[in-house]
């Protein structure tokens, strides 16, 4: 029995870690006021160049870093539109994400079906991967699960405990006051939305290199708009991030360990979905009873002397 | 000569059409780019899709085929758009309409064709305007996204018409394959000779293209719309109710994409199965954006995307995946979206 706890939490935590990188970086992206619904298209993107990049050069660190700056890089194409141009950011994302699907079909063409010549390292912490459930939960899996829980306190910490971080939310919250100050509210939001892009690259990588690993046409599946949902469920805070991301991994996971007892795949593959417009929903009731939660200035294009 | 540039509140309608064609342009010299890079001549590549789709009568058969669901599905989000309600869920509408549909044809396979079919239509656009439904009430009751919600559906609808045609749906003659049994001959659509138009399904869209219309522009539920859409606050002072507005524009939208599923299970495949929409929900948001949330102009653009897609099969054949088309979709949404910042402009040109 306890096996299979242990194995249910340490694969929870294994599929919750492409939401956990994606959200953390949405929320930063959301903090500063831009609204990316283009996850979708930068996380496919990361995943195919991740694949691409480990399957000519073998190496899987220049993979990663590849993979982080074609998914800012990406986002950058966002923020052109959303903060210079002023754009409809929805419309936006929802472009962004087509166009990314597209071309991750196109270059990835050569590499379906073929194996990663290598993989990810695991790491397994001595001592802490030895304890019983704890062990198997959060010390026996790669780098970027370790960054991605790494990441949670210092979002935490840099978003409310640092001026940086104090910027990042004014510019979402109130960026006139920011601008009066002297700060540039665009070159904010295109940073957050560069690092947002940056995070949602590395959650593709996690995918191709770790989690499936293989590269195949449209493999994230959805994962990317549930990473926006998960944001809007974490209130944008990093704490509830983390709880909704291995939440989410957990009823991934539990699909395929419900399948056995004779459960039609078909119908347990549509939770993950279901759950997260559960979430949404309790993300905005949540919001209206607490009164907090979405930037006041989330999607809303910055004009100087215009409200 | 002086040249200034000022800003404009309304963008004229030839500066509207300019832009989508604009748009169009540069989306086809990015894509161009990239397939050179991909070792494919561009020009090769488009006038295969070109001729592919509109010079020889059979592809010209075929874009027609394609553009029925396209601008049924598109005439249907012109309306909810217009009322800001990012519905990207035609997808999954257009499946539960198809799902719909084939309970009906498979249920009263003995039925004539003339109660039949607009049986089928009846409930496949029920079925449709439900999986739209729910996004708009949960948008005007809780606030939630109707782009996230309405996406998460798609997978839904997606996951549950794949339940049903490897299980309980699965026709027993058909090989194992996840297919229904073909429907009876009163339930296929009929189509124009020797093509697969089926022509109910395009008079019901053209009809309904000039209907929403009518209605977005010539009567009190249309104002409302817009004016919800363009600015809510207004329409809360002048006593419009959102919830009314979110369900009305939604239940349209989700139906007439349901309406498109009918027509592509009862006139192109003739049986429920996996596969039956190669993303024409998502495919028609393009065709609304660039048909500027207009219904009328949704007919020719989505002749166009269609044409586009009959050329995405041709295009296979020269060494490109299908997911290129998708790069078209993108680059096409992503200049249209920017591109509207010119309208925002006017460039006036004086001699002195």
């Amino acid at each position: 029995m306890i096996d299979v706890i242990e194995a249910l939490l340490h694969d929870a935590v294994a599929a919750g870690t492409t939401y956990l990188l994606g959200t953390i970086g949405e929320i930063i992206t959301e903090r500063s006021g831009v609204q990316n619904l283009g996850i979708e298209g930068m996380m496919i993107m990361g995943a195919v160049v991740g694949f691409g990049v480990t399957s000519t050069t073998r190496n899987v660190w220049l993979a990663l870093a590849a993979a982080a700056l074609i998914g800012g890089l990406v986002a950058l194409v966002h923020a052109f539109l959303s903060i210079t141009l002023r754009r409809n950011q929805i419309v936006s994302g929802l472009a962004l994400t087509m166009f990314g699907v597209g071309l991750s079909g196109l270059l990835g063409k050569a590499y379906v079906g073929l194996p990663l010549p290598s993989k990810l390292p695991k790491f397994y912490v001595p001592l802490l991967g030895d304890l019983p459930i704890l062990g198997p939960f959060l010390f026996r899996h790669d780098l970027l699960t370790y960054l991605s829980l790494v990441l949670v306190p210092v979002l935490w910490y840099v978003l409310f405990r640092t001026n940086f971080g104090v910027i990042i939310r004014s510019v979402g919250e109130n960026p006139a006051a920011v601008d009066a100050l002297g700060v540039s509210v665009e070159k904010m939001r295109y940073v957050c939305t560069f690092v947002g892009g940056v995070l949602a690259g590395l959650a593709g990588a996690y995918l191709s290199l770790s989690y499936t690993p293989a590269w195949s046409e449209g493999m994230t599946v959805g994962k990317g708009w549930i990473v926006v949902g998960l944001t809007i469920f974490a209130m944008w805070g990093p704490q509830r991030a983390l709880l909704g991301a291995y939440l989410f991994g957990g009823v991934e996971v539990l699909q395929f360990r419900l399948q056995p007892y004779g459960v039609s795949a078909s119908l347990l593959a549509t939770l993950p979905y279901i759950a997260t417009i559960a979430a949404l929903l309790i993300g905005a009731s949540e919001r209206m009873r607490k009164r907090i939660g979405a930037p006041s200035a989330l999607g809303k294009p910055y004009i100087r002397g215009e409200k | 000569m002086k040249i200034e540039v000022a800003r404009r509140e309304v963008p004229t309608r030839l500066a509207l059409i300019l832009s989508s064609v604009l748009s169009l342009l540069l989306a086809l010299i990015v894509a161009g780019v990239i397939f050179l890079g991909y070792g494919v001549d561009p020009i090769e590549a488009y006038k295969r899709i070109f001729s592919g789709s509109f010079l020889s009568p059979y592809g010209f058969f075929e874009t027609v085929v394609k553009a029925i669901p396209l601008m049924v599905c598109g005439v249907g989000l012109s309306i909810a758009f217009r009322a800001r309600l990012w519905n990207i869920g035609a997808e999954g509408q257009l499946l539960m309409g198809a799902i719909g549909a084939t309970w009906i044809a498979l249920s009263f396979p003995e039925a004539p064709a003339i109660a039949l079919q607009p049986a089928m239509f009846l409930i496949g656009f029920v079925f449709g305007a439900v999986w739209g439904l729910i996004p708009g009430i949960l948008r005007a009751k809780f606030g939630s996204e109707v782009a996230i919600t309405s996406l998460m559906m798609n997978y839904i609808a997606q996951r549950i018409l794949e339940y049903l045609v490897y299980g309980p749906w699965k026709g027993p003659g058909e090989w194992g394959f996840p297919y229904t049994t073909k429907f009876s001959v009163s339930g296929q659509l009929p189509r124009l000779l020797g093509t697969r138009i089926h022509y109910p399904t395009l008079l019901l869209g053209l009809g309904l293209s000039v209907a929403l219309y009518v209605l977005t522009t010539r009567t009190r539920f249309g104002f409302e719309v817009r004016v919800t859409g363009e600015n809510p606050e207004a329409a809360r002072y002048a006593g419009m109710s959102f919830l009314r507005i979110a369900i009305l524009t939604m239940l349209i939208s989700g139906g007439l994409a349901g309406l498109a599923g009918v027509g592509e299970v009862a006139g192109v495949q003739l049986r429920l199965r996996t596969g039956i929409s190669t993303g024409y929900g998502y495919t028609a948001i393009i065709v609304t954006w660039l048909g500027r949330l207009n219904s009328l102009l949704v007919v020719p653009v989505s002749l166009l995307l269609g044409g586009m897609l009959v050329g995405g099969d041709a295009i296979q054949l020269i060494g490109l995946p299908f997911a290129a088309i998708d790069i078209f979709n993108g680059l096409i949404l992503l200049f249209v979206v920017g591109g509207e910042i010119l309208m925002e402009y006017e460039v006036k040109v004086r001699f002195q």
